[in-house]
């Protein structure tokens, strides 16, 4: 039964790009391709989780996806490995072109990459490491999904997630200025600052598409009295979507360029906005593709960076936020990083009522848009939604419970959980810290 | 059948021994030459104090989440390991042997308690087995290998349990206990049986990434 389910799911990609790949692949070049990866990429790291897995499936409770479809062990974390890298190893990358399709969708879209199965697994294994192997051999073989495939061409052409061109990008912080004036007059994004103590770096649907939210920095960081700076060039996204298809070497460019234009700025460190896989990206992934075992120079999430402000009473709140709020931790600066108790903080600073929602901290389940699958656009829509039942009941839970306001200090988090409370009727507001902090703080007159 | 039993206890006891501690340093040789080759990333984010922080949090039983989620598997697991690893290092009749040919000897437990243990580890494999057909998420995982697996291991307790208790057969059991523990030690290195000794490694550097890297706790 289950095998013709997975047939089933097989007849049913949806993504065109895939598809037309496929279309013009060989089973030959698919072996080659998976050989070549597996031979030359790969070591000790992967072949010892392979062998090591005891297939005990403890590992499935982790997973959103797994729980989210009444217990289908297909979407366990030992089950998709088992449906992608065990069968390329098996059959020794002989898997098919039809095959590869499938094997695409399951790591690209039914894993967030959110890393909560590695604090299931009783042997330590690192499933999240082997679903990005599995989608870099798709990238390499063309078939992974278009949307981010867009995306991660975006990143390789203008250094920014979204096509924004370098003209747009400064005219947009221009008007961001501009706008914050008509509140505090002598407010200035200063661009180009050098020596300035911090470089603030924002993701592409910053510009694009929530220009506020540097709107609400700017102002943030002028109430607390800061010395900073945003780069007029490119290399002030920090975003990476490119992490996420496997193509490790357009990610690398791009921290690169980020990397070297705080650097050119001569900041004293990087503090980012309120984004979780860019967080990985440049604390985690990036800097080690480029041979660096920690960032070269200081980084810290707004998380930590707000923290900070209130703790040392550079950001004063006039009063608290009224209604009452649940906190959503977003992986990769939870599992990422270990921010959770570092928001606690500034929820109970800024906020009258707080209610955790349950599993939380470094349980917490995934938005399930993380891990570049909100990213894959469209087509895998319902895959994100129907694939986290499990975080509306856990969204519904907090709500039953008084909360009415999800602060999600993460883009793809925002996405994804917009989405699910949209699908399932949660009437449930969604909000930044910067947000918050925003409305709340006391501004210089 | 005295060739038989003096081939198995003899020569091939060498051979067994020979392949399990071989064939283990061999495997973490190979592996670390590898590691040294294309995962040499691993070397410099490997944290002493955090991958054994890991180590002992998961051989602790009950100290993570997941143990408590699965109290059952929680304890039968931990009994299994417990039982498997002490009983064939204290139990009488192997200390005997190895005092009869080389006249040294240590502590080892009543007749009872080996019993009971030999028992137990049965016991939990038929556990395991059921789990194995039963529970959709670990019967999607399963291939014929992994009860072969389990016949391994079951096999020489199962036997030395038979021959304990001197019941019909034993005589002929007796030597297939001793066959069935030599295939075991030789089954460690080459088979899933190998997260014996590459469970302080997987475990150790997913510990040093979560608490050196990410400050967080990894169960």
């Amino acid at each position: 039964m289950l095998d013709s389910a997975k047939n089933m799911k097989t007849s049913l990609i949806r993504d065109e790009g895939i598809i037309k790949s496929a279309s013009v692949l060989t089973d030959e070049q698919v072996r080659k391709v998976i050989n070549d990866v597996l031979k030359n990429e790969t070591g000790a790291r992967l072949k010892t989780y392979v062998d090591t897995c005891v297939h005990c499936g403890l590992c499935s409770e982790a997973c959103h996806y797994y729980l989210s479809h009444d217990k289908d062990p297909s979407y366990s974390p030992a089950g998709k490995v088992k449906q992608t890298m065990w069968e390329m190893i098996k059959r020794k990358g002989d898997v098919g072109t039809a095959a590869i399709q499938r094997m695409s969708e399951i790591a690209s879209t039914e894993c967030n990459l959110c890393r909560r199965c590695a604090m299931y697994c009783p042997l330590g294994v690192d499933i999240a490491y082997i679903m990005l192997v599995v989608r870099r051999i798709c990238n390499k073989l063309g078939v992974t999904p278009t949307y981010i495939e867009d995306t991660s061409h975006s990143h390789s052409v203008t250094m920014n997630q979204m096509w924004v061109k370098d003209d747009e990008w400064i005219d947009t912080l221009q008007w961001q200025e501009e706008e914050a004036a008509e509140e505090i007059p002598n407010l200035r994004i200063p661009l180009d600052k050098e020596g300035a103590d911090f470089m603030y770096s924002v993701i592409g649907p910053e510009p694009k598409f929530r220009a506020q939210l540097i709107y609400q920095a700017a102002v943030i960081f002028n109430a607390a009295g800061l010395n900073w700076t945003m780069p007029s060039s490119p290399g002030w996204d920090n975003s990476d979507m490119a992490m996420y298809t496997g193509d490790h070497e357009i990610m690398g460019r791009v921290k690169k360029v980020h990397f070297e234009t705080a650097m050119r700025l001569k900041v004293k460190r990087i503090v980012m906005g309120e984004c979780g896989h860019a967080f990985r990206s440049v604390y985690d992934m990036g800097n080690r593709w480029l041979g660096w075992k920690m960032p070269p120079l200081p980084m810290v999430h707004s998380i930590e960076f707000f923290h900070d402000l209130i703790k040392e009473g550079k950001l004063k709140l006039k009063k608290k936020f009224e209604s009452p709020v649940t906190l959503h931790d977003p992986c990769n600066v939870v599992r990422g990083r270990g921010l959770h108790e570092m928001a606690r903080y500034i929820v109970g600073e800024s906020c009258e009522e707080f209610i955790e929602m349950h599993p939380n901290r470094e349980h917490n389940y995934c938005c399930c848009a993380g891990g570049g699958v909100i990213n894959c656009g469209p087509p895998y829509r319902n895959t994100r939604v129907d694939g986290n039942r499990i975080k509306a009941e856990q969204l519904f839970a907090a709500k039953s419970r008084g909360a009415k306001t999800i602060i999600a200090p993460c883009h793809n988090c925002h996405g994804g959980l917009e989405d699910i409370v949209e699908h399932y009727g949660l009437h449930m507001d969604i909000k930044f810290f910067g947000d918050i902090l925003y409305d709340l703080i006391e501004k210089p007159e | 059948m005295h060739s038989i039993y003096n081939f198995v206890s003899g020569p091939m006891v060498w051979v067994a021994f020979i392949v399990f501690i071989g064939g283990c340093l061999y495997r973490l040789l190979s592996m670390g030459i590898l590691a040294a080759k294309r995962d040499n990333v691993i070397f410099s984010y490997a944290s002493p104090y955090y991958g054994m922080r890991s180590i002992l949090r998961w051989l602790t039983p009950f100290a993570t989440t997941n143990m408590r989620k699965h109290p059952g598997m929680t304890v039968v697991t931990f009994i299994f390991h417990f039982c498997l690893l002490l009983s064939p290092l204290f139990v009488y009749g192997h200390i005997a042997l190895i005092s009869e040919s080389w006249n040294v000897s240590w502590w080892y437990l009543p007749d009872s308690v080996g019993d009971v243990m030999a028992f137990l580890v049965v016991g939990a494999c038929a556990f395991f087995m059921i789990r194995r057909l039963k529970d959709p998420e670990v019967k999607y995982l399963t291939s014929a290998s992994d009860f072969v697996i389990l016949a391994i291991v079951a096999a020489p307790f199962l036997t030395g349990f038979w021959t304990y208790h001197q019941w019909p057969g034993y005589s002929i059991c007796g030597i297939l206990h001793i066959l069935s523990g030599e295939i075991m030690l030789m089954a460690i290195p080459f088979t899933r049986l190998s997260h014996m000794i590459f469970f302080p490694f997987t475990r150790g550097y997913i510990g040093s990434e979560f608490g050196a890297v990410r400050h967080v706790q990894d169960w």
